[in-house]
């Protein structure tokens, strides 16, 4: 989005991102969060801090969780970056996705980019967290909204889901309670 | 609403917006794409108070790709006033001017082509402080010696409300008197998303897109500042907000800044707040410092209320410095009361200023009721449930006028503090609580009740545009001025057209927050979206649904009486197969030969709904936690709220609400509070200090609800998003001192850290 200023000599960096190549030169000092947000335009990752507490620019780094603030763009050469937008199949949510829909999981939703991957990689380890792991595993993530107890519940619905299971719904979609029916007055 | 089989209203829809939400699709204005956008960078004070001797820019004017440097010398904008209420002296100057009064004061600006640069030319401005004492505590500001930080007006004290405040001490005489001095500390509201702008000019106009709960005030702010037409600025918030909680209702300074400079340089312009920035920058919450004294008769009835309050402001008062009003306004609670006395009195100091924040003025209210409560139910020795049922207003109370002026339009008190009670077992955890004592674990148990009412949509807020239209393809597009960042209005809102008009939720479209689409509005705060843009949709909904069933009464000859929504449109009762679709009867009101005569064109509704007042929502919380008294660390159990909002339009949404009011309740009650060395060096500044709790810290809560609608708008509704905040902290509070109070702990001051605690229990000892 904005130039990149040389500042002294740039670095070459060359990674994958969400399955795809990427090549790109870079200032050494640039951050891998402003890589993926300004050179490779996936402003889904968000930025809530830049020092590494609130979690919300958590990336997967050959599948394991990492902030990308805390990361210089160059750390990620020859490595394979996952980002929010490499979630959904299309138009298709994945089962987490679609599981913190159904569980009411966010509210501003600007936490989610980093709580969705954070999640990614905790169910890749441990398939069927308890409620406790799951509040552990997820305290590197801040959220402002919610109180954490809808995102501990779409974590819980993402395992049904991802096992192929019936989750208990938190809510319904607006249109299977829509109805165009009056009773005659 | 009764008539309609099967209707939405009162379920659990899930959320409209969030499939592009979770997707990172949607854009926040940090995201958004602007061609040959520049960045803003501002340099603020390091300290808290000094008279600027020098401001050096000549390095930084020359750094690669800096395009401007500008101090209080060569840029000038009027002086930022945060709240017209106060005496002009206190706006700000823009940059500081001579002065500095807290650790954020912006001294210099740099504008570059990048971020990096302008950081960059910022670490090569030299400022040279003379330094003056600061002054940071509240009651000290109001001495006579003080350091001044205004010299023209000659006093720290710039605003001061009350009640009752010629009239003697309400509590002489009494049979007893508890007495209490409680500080409800500074928070930091922080919102995930800090604050930011981008500024685009385009000739004699400008469009700022800001993540703002309010873009229609910030537009009126920034016209007048910028001394522009308001009909030449666009002011919008783009889909994207990333959490509000108050503090992102107004005009910053730096708005202003972003707005002037991109129309001087003729360049877009973005300003990304940083979060070190954020925690000096975006006004904190709070802050006030209460002494009271309740008066009692012999039965425990309430007799008298006495309170002595400061409130810091900051250093560039804005509206934290008036919320002292709606501490007022609450300070009576849910009880009778027949006499009080407050005093209010608002001081500058050099920190942050204070503004807004989840509760903003309400909370104080009840947490010193609280805590005084629960002060007096241990020297009387009664119980502290007990002592606030028979001190409680009855709905044949009603219609009740407190001493504070709040007009409380429905309540049941006691209904909600026994669903509390019961969905606690109360009398299990005063069992538990007894045999944990007996045994002389050193993991005591305390249990905290709380019983609040709170104002929503106060000081005139309750007046809200809403519109709604039928398009020519049968879909619908309404139109509010409230501005959501997290509240799932798209969703709500459209659940209350699509529950009236019969149209697909998926084919209304909801419009908010950009000052292109929408003419007036409040914004989003106090609670007051649903109540206010919600009722406002409802009304114009039902307009148009009127007009649209006259209009089909006369395409298929017919009464209007006996037309009746159906699948895709309107129809005769009994007759769904001959409908007249959405898209048919705006084309037949368009059309002067299918029209009725007299009937004007279009399907379409606009309206400013006027709730002619506030409405006051309450509940009862009950809070069990677990001390260690040996390491004075502090585990929440359980935490059971009743929140009544009215009538529930959507029960998820008002769930999360409710979670998430109890979780910054929880922050303020064990964990968070701003916090300056006796320099005024803000040492909370950043994440790692400042103590956000995350999940692990949190445990799942016990919400239900009771309903007592609102007789002030058509929905029944009342505010949600505040309560949770306001009933749980006390709640939290009084059953820590609760746990310990048998060691002869009276009252310890929030953040409820380990620290705190042990220090407590080892002076009681």
């Amino acid at each position: 989005m904005s130039n990149t200023t040389q500042v002294g000599e740039t670095a070459s960096l060359a990674c994958t991102i969400n399955g795809a190549a990427f090549a790109v030169e870079v200032d050494p000092r640039r951050t891998l969060s402003d890589v993926i947000r300004e050179d490779a335009g996936l402003t889904g990752t968000h930025l809530g801090c830049e020092h590494g507490v609130c979690g919300a620019c958590t990336i997967l780094v050959d599948g394991e969780p990492a902030r990308s603030c805390l990361m210089l763009g160059v750390q990620a050469n020859g490595h394979d970056i996952t980002t929010i937008e490499g979630l959904a199949n299309g138009d298709e949510l994945h089962p987490i996705q679609q599981a913190m829909h159904e569980s009411h999981g966010f509210q501003c939703a600007f936490c989610s980019p980093g709580f969705l991957m954070s999640t990614v990689a905790l169910l890749a380890e441990n398939p069927s967290p308890t409620r406790a792991e799951i509040r552990e595993e997820l305290s590197g993530n801040i959220c402002r909204c919610t109180g954490y107890e809808s995102i501990i519940k779409g974590v819980e619905t993402a395992v049904e889901l991802l096992a192929g299971n019936e989750p208990e719904q938190t809510g319904q979609t607006g249109q299977t309670g829509q109805t165009g029916q009056e009773s005659a007055q | 609403m009764s008539d309609v089989q099967g209707s939405i209203l009162g379920n659990a829809v899930l959320r409209r917006e969030d499939p592009t939400l979770l997707t990172g699709e949607d854009q926040y204005y940090d995201d958004l794409a602007v061609e040959g956008l520049v960045h803003i960078h501002f340099v603020r004070s390091v300290v808290a108070h000094a008279n600027l001797t020098s401001v050096d820019i000549s390095e930084a004017t020359g750094m690669p790709g800096v395009i401007g440097v500008y101090t209080a010398d060569n840029l000038e904008v009027a002086p930022h006033h945060g709240m017209p209420l106060l005496p002009p002296p206190f706006a700000m100057p823009l940059p500081a001017k001579g002065k500095v009064r807290f650790v954020g004061d912006i001294v210099a600006v740099v504008v570059a082509e990048t971020h990096g640069q302008a950081v960059d030319a910022a670490e090569q401005i030299f400022i040279d402080y003379d330094y003056l004492p600061a002054i940071i505590d509240p009651w000290k500001a109001l001495e006579a010696d003080a350091p001044i930080l205004f010299d023209e007006v000659g006093s720290n004290m710039c605003f001061e409300t009350g009640l009752a405040m010629e009239d003697g001490d309400p509590t002489e005489g009494a049979h007893h008197v508890s007495s209490l001095q409680m500080d409800s500390q500074r928070l930091a509201a922080v919102p995930i998303e800090p604050n930011g702008a981008v500024a685009i000019p385009d000739g004699d106009k400008l469009t700022v897109w800001i993540p703002s709960q309010n873009p229609i005030a910030v537009r009126g702010a920034l016209a007048g500042a910028l001394g522009m037409e308001a009909e030449n600025l666009r002011v919008a918030a783009p889909y994207g907000v990333g959490g509000g909680f108050g503090p992102k209702a107004g005009a910053y300074p730096e708005h202003i800044l972003t707005a002037t400079l991109a129309r001087t340089l003729n360049k877009p312009i973005k300003w990304t707040e940083l979060r070190s920035e954020n925690m000096v920058s975006l006004q904190h919450g709070r802050a006030m410092n209460m002494k009271a004294k309740m008066a009692f008769d012999a039965d425990g009835k309430i007799t008298g209320f006495d309170v002595d309050l400061v409130a810091e402001s900051g250093a560039y008062p804005g509206i934290g410095a008036i919320l002292t009003t709606f501490t007022q306004t609450m300070i009576q609670g849910v009880y009778a009361i027949p006499a009080i006395r407050y005093h209010a009195r608002s001081v500058v100091t050099n920190t942050t200023t204070t503004g807004a924040y989840r509760g903003a003025g309400r909370p104080e209210a009840t947490q010193l009721l609280e805590r005084i409560l629960d002060v007096a139910a241990d020297e009387m020795n009664m119980d502290p449930a007990e002592l606030r049922r028979i001190n409680l207003l009855q709905p044949e109370d009603f219609p009740v006028t407190t001493h504070g002026g709040a007009s409380y339009d429905s309540g049941e008190y006691e209904a909600a503090l026994d669903a509390a009670l019961e969905a606690a077992d109360y009398q299990g955890m005063l069992e538990d609580q007894a045999a944990r004592r007996e045994s002389g674990d050193p993991k005591q148990l305390g249990i905290g009740v709380s019983t609040y009412v709170e104002v929503t949509a106060p000081a005139g807020l309750h007046v809200e545009f809403g519109a709604v239209k039928v398009n020519e393809d049968g879909t619908v597009t309404a139109r509010v001025g409230t501005s959501a960042h997290g509240q799932s209005h798209i969703t709500s809102f459209s659940m209350i057209v699509s529950d009236m008009l019969g149209v697909p939720m998926d084919d209304i479209t909801i419009l908010q927050s950009d000052t292109d689409e929408i003419p007036r509005g409040s914004g989003t705060m106090g609670s007051r979206s649903l109540q206010t843009a919600g009722s406002a949709l409802h009304v114009a909904s039902e307009t148009v649904l009127a007009k649209a069933k006259e209009l089909a009464a006369h395409m298929l000859e017919a009464s209007s009486d006996d037309i009746v929504k159906g699948e895709g449109g309107l129809h005769v009762a009994g007759v769904p197969a001959n409908v007249v679709s959405w898209s048919e009867l705006v084309a037949a009101s368009n059309d002067d030969s299918k029209r009725p005569e007299g009937m004007e064109p279009e399907l379409a509704h606009e309206l400013d709904f006027d709730g002619q007042n506030a409405t006051f929502p309450f509940g009862a919380h009950v809070s069990l936690v677990e001390v260690d008294t040996e390491t004075g660390n502090v585990d929440m159990v359980r935490h059971i709220a009743v929140d009544d909002c009215g009538r529930i339009l959507n029960p998820m949404i008002v769930e999360g609400q409710q979670h998430g009011g109890i979780a910054q309740g929880v922050a303020q009650a064990l964990y968070e509070g701003i916090m300056y060395d006796s320099d005024g060096n803000p040492v909370t500044a950043n994440l790692m200090d400042y103590a956000i709790p995350a999940a692990s810290e949190l445990i799942s809560y016990e919400t239900s609800n009771t309903q007592t609608d609102s007789p002030r708008n058509p929905l029944g509704a009342k505010g949600i998003g505040e309560s949770g905040t306001i009933g749980s902290t006390p709640a939290i509070h009084n059953a820590v001192i609760d746990a310990v109070s048998h060691l002869g702990v009276r009252h310890i001051d929030m953040p409820l850290t380990a620290n705190k605690v042990w220090s407590a229990i080892q002076e009681a000892r």
